[in-house]
């Protein structure tokens, strides 16, 4: 305290740790996964009228090595999991994954043998956005939810082997 | 290999006018060829000059246009008309603060994503016969098509103008009875419930009470 006391008012003074997730969760470079209808709705959110730029989230890079966020948007078939499964794997850590749209997220109307019933059975998911397709405004909502994920996120270690203690406690009902 | 193999099939521009291959082709069945000389570029169109303008010209007309980003999470959308907008979805409670719902199944039988999971219960109140002891609908599976509203005789489920949901997990993303009703008390000031008349199994229903003869 004392050495914060004598600092002049222009030095900021942080954690490492903290600093380094600041700059992590204002320069998210997504993936891209869109399948079907809900990627017109992420392209709408890319766009200048809902401008995902304003969140540091405007480089969609369809190369998985430049990518640390993943955003499944549409269904996903048994057949395309193998391929969603390398993009995950290719993603350099950390990296966070969203299950964007009814489908992603659980299936949805597709209650069939081929659709996989929900991403989060193969992947780790961070955020589902329910809708069909989400408004822009749920999706850039649940960019600002996972950037304070972000923020509070650790950085020396992957996020992937988190002890259970340090996961989220479920909860039954969302806190509005 | 044939003309049609597409291993070796030329492209048909490429080939003599006359031959096999293009006797077979259907571009040349009998018809003459005119070929279109592009008129040799200038001075000006060679340095791209022009079109660089063009396209800053463009970028200026951009520039200087009125600004079309929202502020998304602080302007906030505004829906257009709340009462036919399909959000989040919630359970209507009738005039003495109970749940509307009679637990008549219409609204799961409707939805095309089974998304809503009723277990019933004998009614502890004299005017209907069954309640739902739970009523559960899962926000991440359901398409938000209004279908249980159009189908529930008693208007009990409506889905509200709650549009910028997510949520961490699949366990949050399933709303139980409680929660159902939160949404009703924080939407029932902007949203009133919609003045249902009609019948149910023949039975007169108003919005006040619930369906059929409050007495007998």
């Amino acid at each position: 305290m004392a050495v914060i006391a004598e600092l002049p008012d222009n030095v900021a003074v942080t954690k490492l740790d903290e600093l380094v997730s600041w700059c992590r969760k204002n320069s998210l470079w997504p993936m891209p996964f869109a399948t079907a209808c809900c990627g017109i709705e992420l392209m709408s959110t890319g766009a200048s009228r809902h401008d995902i730029a304003r969140f540091g989230a405007e480089v969609f890079r369809f190369s998985p090595r430049q990518c640390d966020l993943m955003i499944v948007a549409g269904r996903v078939v048994m057949k395309m999991m193998p391929v969603l499964q390398r993009i995950w794997q290719q993603m350099p850590e950390p990296k966070w994954c969203m299950a964007m749209g009814a489908c992603a997220s659980s299936g949805g109307v597709f209650d069939t043998y081929s659709v996989v019933q929900g991403i989060d059975r193969f992947v780790p998911v961070d955020m589902y956005v329910p809708g069909c397709p989400p408004r822009p405004e749920q999706l850039i909502q649940a960019i600002i939810d996972l950037q304070a994920k972000i923020q509070r996120e650790g950085t020396l270690w992957g996020r992937e082997f988190d002890a259970p203690s340090r996961q989220q406690p479920k909860r039954a009902l969302q806190e509005s | 290999m044939t003309a049609n193999d597409p291993n070796t099939r030329q492209n048909p521009h490429d080939l003599p006018p006359t031959g096999e291959s293009a006797a077979k082709g259907p571009a040349a069945a009998g018809k003459k060829i005119a070929w279109v000389r592009e008129p040799e570029l200038g001075m000006a169109g060679r340095s791209y000059l022009m079109l660089f303008l063009q396209g800053l010209r463009t970028t200026l007309r951009h520039l200087l246009s009125r600004k079309t980003t929202v502020q998304s999470p602080e302007q906030r959308h505004v829906v257009p008309d709340p009462l036919i907008y399909r959000g989040v979805h919630r359970l209507n409670r009738d005039a003495q603060g109970r749940v509307k719902c009679v637990a008549c199944f219409l609204c799961a039988t409707a939805c095309p994503a089974h998304c809503i999971d009723i277990v019933p219960a004998e009614s502890p109140w004299p005017d209907r016969q069954k309640y739902p002891q739970s009523f559960t609908i899962d926000e991440l599976r359901c398409i938000f098509c209004g279908m249980c509203e159009e189908a529930c005789p008693v208007q009990a489920i409506e889905l509200t103008s709650l549009y910028d949901l997510s949520g961490k997990s699949r366990e949050e993303m399933v709303f139980d009875k409680a929660k159902l009703l939160s949404v009703f008390d924080q939407t029932k000031d902007a949203e009133p419930m919609t003045k249902g008349t009609g019948t149910f199994f023949g039975l007169p229903v108003s919005n006040e009470g619930t369906p059929g003869p409050a007495e007998k």
